[in-house]
């Protein structure tokens, strides 16, 4: 099975992505994006309709696992060892989610990947993140 | 000692503790189901005087890997981040409910106040989640006027062995008036 397919329905069987509705838009070596649309569910500043920020870390973490997954040096599934994400402003009410993720290294045990969340202003990131996660022993 | 033994009479007399009780628990509730994330995952709070304890009952939605199975590594992430906004807030709010600046029943009517805002999260997957429930305590560091610095541990059936740890900085919502 190729790699891309591989990702594909290795994100599309989780659980918790179908939960929060969460799309891959594209997938490239050791490279990931996905989306996750705006919902009154996942709000978590009741007053103004900001989705909270464990929403997003869910997205992030999803697709910073889909590009470890999909990197040529990786042998099959991945778990995440540590996530840093800085939040740098409210995602606007009403807008997806848009999430890239780059794989840029991997040794035979830990990949190291860092990650983009934004919302239609793509100048202006919402939050970063950076993370470690498991090579699986081939 | 028993709840409210701390609590100073209010006009003179003594509450009775169930009054007290009432009262807590209404603006926790208050606070923890006021937001719609914390009620998409499920997570409730028990609260022991003022210790909070997040739980989490196991859903099937927060399966991350399906094959372990396993809970979805940002769902862990999630929990802990709302066991440190809400652990923070509570902090802050016992304060005002046990002082008489807010009245518990103004919370409860939806007169919430905003809540911190994260700055950064760290999270450490020290072990797999497994498909049961878990808890999580949050304590905080260090809360300022504007910057408060939090950490958090969750375990499943043995609590001297966290799944899952994280930091986080956060900022305080402005005080209002």
């Amino acid at each position: 099975m190729d790699r891309d397919k591989l990702a594909r329905q290795f994100t599309e069987a989780i659980p918790h992505a179908r939960a929060l509705s969460m799309t891959i838009d594209h997938l490239g070596e050791g490279v990931a994006e996905m989306s996750m649309p705006y919902d009154a569910r996942f709000i978590g500043a009741p007053e103004t309709g900001v989705i909270h920020g464990g929403a997003v870390s869910a997205l992030l973490d999803t697709c910073c696992g889909a590009s470890v997954v999909c990197h040529p040096a990786s042998k099959g599934g991945t778990a995440t060892i540590g996530l840093r994400i800085d939040y740098m402003r409210a995602a606007t009410p009403g807008q997806a989610i848009r999430t890239r993720a780059e794989c840029y290294h991997v040794t035979r045990s830990v990949a190291f990947v860092r990650a983009t969340a934004m919302d239609d202003d793509t100048d202006r990131p919402v939050a970063t993140a950076t993370g470690t996660f498991t090579v699986e022993a081939g | 000692m028993s709840e409210g033994s701390f609590v100073k009479p209010r006009g003179g007399r003594p509450e009775p503790v169930q009054v007290i009780k009432q009262r807590r628990d209404a603006a926790l509730g208050a606070l923890v189901h006021g937001v719609p994330y914390i009620q998409f995952l499920g997570i409730e709070f028990d609260r022991r005087g003022d210790e909070l304890t997040a739980i989490l009952p196991f859903d099937d939605k927060l399966i991350g890997n399906p094959l372990l199975p396993a809970l979805h590594g940002g769902v862990t992430a999630a929990f802990l981040e709302v066991t440190a906004i809400i652990g923070l807030s509570w902090a802050s709010l016992w304060e005002e409910i046990e002082s008489g600046r807010i009245d518990a029943q103004t919370l409860v009517a939806g007169n919430l106040p905003r809540l911190p805002k994260t700055i950064d999260f760290t999270v450490d997957y020290l072990r797999t989640g497994l498909p049961r429930d878990a808890y999580a305590r949050a304590k905080v560091n260090r809360s300022g006027r504007r910057y408060a610095s939090v950490h958090v541990e969750a375990w499943q059936d043995n609590r001297a062995r966290a799944f899952a740890q994280a930091t986080g900085h956060f900022l305080m919502p402005r005080l209002e008036g």
